[in-house]
């Protein structure tokens, strides 16, 4: 992985709410160029909280560390800027436009590229998510959540992001809609655009990823190639259930969870 | 009996042209309320100020009445644009609420600037077009500055519902207002929007206020009973739907007039605000609103 320059470079970021309630408390990771990174932990572990603190989406902050895009300081940046760099992000509950139809929400997806190339990526969105194409005129609010899902996704994609950041995609939808969602994820990543996906999904994002960090109240405790994480005898207990001792259970999930900390 | 209708008309007719200043005004109020859920009681002096500015161009300046009128309209979008950049958004923590404090803050200020460089007194904008000159259709009379303030009215209320549901930026405009961040992480430039629509509302004030300027002569309170008016208006159509504040403004127009009209002239406005609250005790969010049921 050496050869491969990281595309996001986040360096030990810490991040307070209101200044006081420290959430990251020393983060620091990295995306390559075309890669699938994913990023799990558990609800309140701080993964929303890392990818906001990217967009710059959390005023003043992050305290301490910095995040650099392909060699650029985004500390302290607008996300509107940081999103016109090339960083697309389907924020958790997908971020539709409800009152909208389904080719404007699509439409703002491109709202700071010019002609060239937006019938093509138009293409490239349909055939990705052909219902997309069916329902062009429907209100996006009348979507059922794997359809708006698609067009958070198909929105973002006309972005042209070179890195696309994706929270929970997986988010209260059936099984079969999150295997059609990871496989479209899959997808955009073979055509080049690097992927940071936030899942708690720990099976599923392990499957498509190439390299997996696990933040545990704030910090990470593990990174590794996705196979390795997908054989760490922990990960497996804690995010992939698998358990070797049922009875004692609870006593050893509180003893690992003491161990990473 | 044919008598009765052409009065019914009549009033219907002096109503409309009198509620498509309200909608005007209630226009610019909705605008800004739906993108940033400021209620702006500095709506009312910023049009008495650009009013006024339009009153400096056509008396001072000697500038024709069509460049006077434009140039007040941006002249008044420029102090909206550069209220909500050097004010408003400074105080992007502070609460809502406070926010619409600060705006009741700008109207003392601009009342104050307007009677600073005005005066007190009452003047008349040169208007070119008559209240004295009508036109007659049948027994139903119409002033030549009703028919051209109702023209001028639904004009420009066209022109705004072209620019939010057919542009570019109208698009953006509609996204920013159902979910900032959303728009902001597609790069949707969220302060330029807001700037843009702070800018447009007031823009919309100042054309009310110079259509109005000659039925209400110009002294630095003018807007004061058409800010209220606009504003129940706005309540009546629903605060958040752009086709409501239209509707709300015409209905609140021609409700005054038949009701001055047949019952009392003293008495028009308590009675249109007696239907308003009607209206709102079966529907709470407005006639086209639909703020309320999403809320709860």
């Amino acid at each position: 992985m050496a050869e491969l320059n990281p595309l996001l470079k986040v360096h030990n970021v810490e991040t307070a709410y209101y200044g006081r309630l420290t959430v990251l408390r020393g983060v620091s990771l990295e995306v390559p160029d075309g890669r699938i990174v994913a990023l799990l932990g558990s609800n309140g572990a701080g993964k929303t909280t890392l990818l906001r603190t990217i967009m710059g989406l959390i005023s003043d902050q992050p305290e301490k560390g910095t995040v650099e895009f392909a060699g650029r300081r985004l500390n302290g940046m607008d996300p509107e800027d940081v999103a016109a760099l090339g960083i697309g992000y389907v924020i958790e509950g997908r971020g539709i436009f409800p009152e909208l139809s389904v080719h404007e929400n699509l439409q703002l997806g491109t709202y700071r590229r010019r002609g060239a190339g937006v019938r093509a990526d138009f293409d490239r969105v349909h055939g990705l998510f052909p219902i997309l194409r069916e329902r062009q005129g429907q209100l996006a609010g009348t979507l059922s959540g794997g359809e708006q899902q698609m067009l958070a996704i198909g929105r973002a994609l006309l972005m042209r992001p070179r890195l696309l950041m994706l929270d929970e995609p997986s988010l209260g939808l059936a099984p079969m809609l999150v295997r059609e969602i990871f496989r479209a994820i899959a997808g955009i990543n073979r055509d080049g655009t690097a992927i940071l996906l936030v899942e708690q999904n720990a099976r599923m994002a392990l499957s498509i990823a190439h390299t997996g960090y696990v933040l545990e109240s704030g910090r990470l405790v593990l990174e590794g190639s996705a196979q390795d994480l997908a054989e760490n005898p922990n990960v497996q207990e804690l995010y992939l259930g698998v358990t070797r001792e049922p009875s004692i259970k609870g006593w050893k999930r509180y003893k690992v969870r003491r161990r990473w900390a | 009996m044919v008598q009765d209708m052409a009065l019914l008309v009549q009033y219907v007719v002096v109503g409309l042209a009198v509620g498509s200043l309200y909608a005007l005004v209630a226009l610019g109020i909705v605008l800004l309320y739906r993108t940033s859920r400021i209620l702006n009681f500095a709506h009312g002096d910023l049009a008495t100020f650009g009013t006024f500015i339009a009153f400096a161009l056509l008396t001072a300046w000697r500038w024709p009445f069509a460049a006077a009128s434009l140039g007040s309209l941006l002249t008044t979008a420029v102090v909206g644009a550069a209220f909500f950049f050097l004010v408003i958004r400074p105080a992007k923590e502070s609460t809502l609420l406070g926010k619409i404090v600060i705006t009741l803050g700008l109207a003392l200020v601009l009342q104050g600037a307007t009677v600073i460089l005005w005066g007190t007194g009452t003047k008349i904008l040169p208007f070119p077009l008559s209240d004295i000159k009508v036109y007659r259709l049948g027994q139903v009379v119409v002033s030549q500055i009703s028919v051209g303030s109702f023209a001028v009215g639904l004009a420009l209320m066209g022109a705004l519902y072209v620019l939010v549901q057919h542009t570019r930026v109208g698009l953006a405009m509609r996204a920013v207002s159902q979910d900032t961040v959303a728009a902001q992480v597609l790069g949707i430039p969220v302060k330029q929007i807001f700037a843009l629509t702070w800018g447009l509302a007031s823009a919309l004030g100042a054309a009310a206020g110079i259509l109005l300027a000659p039925a209400t002569l110009l002294d630095p309170y003018m807007m004061l009973d058409p800010f209220l008016k606009g504003f129940a208006a706005a309540v009546l159509g629903g605060i958040d739907s752009m086709p409501g504040a239209a509707v709300g403004g015409l209905l609140l127009g021609v409700l005054e007039a038949l009701f001055g009209g047949y019952v009392s002239v003293k008495f028009k406005t308590t009675l249109a605000f007696l239907i308003i609250i009607a209206v709102l005790v079966v529907r709470p969010e407005g006639l086209l609103g639909r703020e309320y049921k999403r809320r709860v």
